[in-house]
């Protein structure tokens, strides 16, 4: 018998034959326990090898399209297997989880000289940061002069510059919707297509007292798009501008009506991240929100449901719309087959098809179509009464923050938090001591002024 | 069959490279774990005290300043404190009931480990379906008539409410982690303990107070060391049930680090629930400390 090196256990001898050796020999249990433990070992290793592969349906992608947008996995999901399926290349679909990680990828394989993303896509803030290494597509833009894309938006899509850096790809906007219940209780002669800020507090006051309850709601929650409805609609409304006048006594005005609304909007705002599930529910009967988000509530019970355009201020209607265009990083792998996927998304009939499967609208010229719906249709009314109304006042998402973006959405989250939420009793100070942060950022980025303030010269300075 | 083998000269070096054997075969495992633990973990202590290649305590102090950070700090500290206690008397009703000798305790057993199934998120989507609105808890409320119309439970101006919200939540998911180690452990203390209490005319509750809990003190020290640890971890149970309505230290650590894309002050957050976890374990590992003699059954 031979002691085991850990001194517990006595391991049978057995002689082989050899001269005086001693053998150790594994019983047959235990033998048989260790082989399948490998075999176990083995399998789990090949299965989790083999499904480690591409993100997307294909088995091999020709282009590799990152973009910011469409991130929720349904709009993946239905832009791969609707949008993308008459594609003349395969792609590959990643979304990136935040600007930042689509930006500094791109800026990470220039300074490398080799890439693996063909397309990003983004807003054209976004965009603009990484300008210096997208390719010209000014051959794009000839072959897609029968499109119709505005000349508008081809100018936005030059990112700031006088090439063609991207080409337009969809658009989106923020909306507001409600309960066709909840259209009796409006302030009288307030029209629900022009209302004023005023009304609409009226509006959401009534409507606490009918039902006992409250019954107006705002995407609030950890993912949703609260931060926009306050840096382009809220605030401008009142001010006419945002970063200059962020401290301006208007802005006070606009932080004690929302601290006032409040009172008669859902609590529960706090969990909400699509307002489509709050509004399909029942429990809240007028919300606002990304048109995407509002979509499935439009779709699946549009005679329920209108849409309109958020209420103005005493500065105007603010609103923002939202351009998403597509670029082509200088070290794209496969920038012929990048072009032909930028051309086919341009198309007709896949504009169409973003329409319906993701809410997102065309960037090109062309009546939309009956079979859309009546929900899409209400939606796609609602966004041209909104972009042409006498007091619109657009904005545009934030340019040149970089990775300040997060902590510039923060600035208003928690101005919102410490007025409305924690009720803090001395607004200015709070608009002060966040201005502070809001220019520390700013100063960090060296982030010039975007609409809806005026343009600066250098760093926008917190007003 | 040799109770003994004559040692030869060569078998000597033999045996002695067979006592290094164990640290040998330990060797990758505790390269594994310097790997992909130590050494992250190092990496996330620098991203707290070095911002841009200088050293500094700013990224404590802008977590220390931050709106949420007393919020998250009071949540965390009232669920631990609260959770704790009332966890550990269920747990230990449903241990005592799945080691009993009643008929269908193993189906007990069974049941009580059921939620274990379901992950943190999936618990707090559930348990939001129950407490929204328009959810389970105010259909059966108004069902039997208690109360007329919804009941909005997820209000973030009574955090109490939802604090309890919460912790009914982690009862429903991980009582039963700790039942089952309270199960093992109470397999480990031999019977003859229990019955000779009970010849000596000792109750039911009198030989779980004298007999079966001092016994169980390794397990209990165990369990709590767990429960203290995921204490700290709350995070996609609250995210999913109350969403912004409260916040906790990992939710900001989250926050931060996805959100506000800023990994010094997330990595401050990561080090001070690791410091916290650390430093409250070492003192329940103290003062549960087992004696020797307990041991040795």
């Amino acid at each position: 018998m031979i002691e085991s090196p850990f001194g517990h256990r006595q391991v049978q001898a057995a002689s082989c034959g050899t001269k005086g050796g001693a053998v150790h020999e594994l019983t047959s249990p235990a033998r048989w326990r260790a082989l399948a433990a490998i075999l176990a070992v083995a399998t789990l290793a090949v299965v989790v090898a083999a499904s480690a592969g591409p993100a997307s349906g294909h088995a091999t992608s020709s282009v590799t399209f990152m973009s910011t947008q469409l991130t929720p996995v349904d709009e993946q999901q239905s832009f791969l297997n609707v949008v993308l399926k008459g594609s003349p290349q395969s792609v590959s679909f990643v979304a990136a989880s935040s600007v930042p990680q689509l930006t500094s990828r791109v800026t990470a394989e220039a300074q490398a000289g080799k890439g693996s993303i063909d397309l990003a896509g983004a807003t054209v803030g976004d965009l603009e940061t990484i300008a210096p290494y997208l390719t010209n597509l000014a051959d794009v833009a000839k072959a897609l002069k029968k499109a119709g894309i505005p000349a508008s938006l081809m100018n936005q899509a030059k990112l700031g510059t006088k090439q063609q850096l991207s080409i337009p790809w969809m658009q989106a906007t923020y909306l507001m919707a409600a309960n066709k219940k909840a259209l009796p209780y409006l302030p009288k002669g307030a029209d629900v297509k022009h209302l004023t800020w005023g009304q609409y507090a009226r509006w959401a006051k009534n409507l606490d007292a009918h039902f006992g309850q409250p019954e107006v709601g705002f995407p609030a929650g950890p993912t949703g798009l609260f931060p926009r409805f306050l840096e382009g609609y809220l605030l401008p409304s009142f001010t006419g501008h945002l970063v200059t006048s962020f401290e301006s006594p208007r802005a006070v005005a606009a932080w004690l009506y929302l601290k006032n609304l409040w009172r008669f909007v859902n609590p529960q705002s706090l969990t909400y991240n699509f307002m489509q599930d709050p509004l399909l529910s029942g429990e809240v009967l007028v919300g606002w929100d990304h048109v995407a988000r509002l979509n499935g509530a439009l779709s699946q019970q549009p005679s329920n449901f209108v849409v309109f355009p958020a209420p103005a201020g005493p500065k105007g209607r603010g609103f923002l719309p939202v351009l998403a265009t597509i670029g082509i990083p200088k070290t794209a792998p496969n920038p012929a087959a990048a072009k032909q996927v930028i051309e086919y998304l341009d198309g007709i009939s896949p504009q169409a098809k973003t329409i319906s499967a993701e809410g997102f609208f065309p960037v090109v010229a062309g009546k939309l179509s009956e079979k859309l719906g009546p929900g899409l249709l209400k939606i796609a009314g609602a966004v041209k009464l909104q972009q042409t109304s006498k007091d619109a006042l657009p904005s545009v998402l934030p340019i040149g923050l970089g990775g300040q973006a997060g902590a510039y959405a923060k600035v208003f989250v928690d101005t919102f938090t410490r007025l409305v939420i924690n009720k803090e009793g001395n607004p200015q100070g709070v608009l002060k001591s966040e201005g502070d942060t809001l220019q520390s950022l700013l100063n960090a980025a060296g982030a010039h002024c975007w609409q809806p303030d005026p343009p600066s010269s250098g760093t926008c300075t917190v007003g | 069959m040799a109770a003994t083998t004559a040692v030869r000269p060569g078998m000597t070096t033999r045996l002695r490279r067979w006592e290094g054997l164990p640290y040998w075969l330990v060797l990758p495992t505790v390269a594994y774990l310097g790997l992909f633990f130590v050494w992250p973990m190092l990496q996330a202590f620098e991203l707290s005290v070095r911002v841009g290649g200088v050293w500094t305590f700013d990224p404590f102090r802008t977590m220390y300043h931050d709106i949420k950070f007393g919020q998250a700090f009071r949540f965390t500290m009232l669920f631990l404190v609260i959770i704790i206690p009332l966890q550990f008397a269920l747990a230990l009703v449903m241990a005592l009931v799945a080691n009993s000798s009643i008929r269908g305790r193993s189906i007990f057993l069974f049941i009580f480990i059921l939620p274990l199934g379901a992950s943190d998120l999936a618990t707090g989507l559930i348990w939001s379906s129950i407490f929204t609105q328009h959810g389970y808890l105010n259909t059966v409320l108004q069902g039997v008539g208690f109360i007329n119309r919804p009941e909005i439970w997820i209000d973030p101006t009574h955090q109490t409410r939802i604090l309890f919200e919460v912790i009914a939540a982690e009862l429903w998911r991980s009582t039963a982690l700790i039942t089952v180690i309270l199960v093992a452990g109470m397999q480990g203390i031999p019977k003859e303990y229990s019955e000779a209490a009970e010849v000596f005319g000792a109750g039911f509750f009198n030989r779980l107070r004298t007999v079966t809990l001092p016994m169980l003190k390794p397990a209990i020290q165990v369990a709590l060391l767990l429960r203290i640890i995921f204490a700290f971890e709350l995070f996609a149970t609250v995210l999913g049930i109350v969403g912004q309505s409260t916040t906790t230290l990992a939710t900001e650590a989250w926050n931060w680090q996805t959100g506000y894309l800023n990994p010094h002050v997330a990595a401050a957050y990561a080090t001070l629930i690791l410091g916290m976890s650390v430093g409250l374990a070492s003192i329940v590992a103290r003062l549960l400390r087992t004696k020797k003699e307990q041991l040795m059954r």
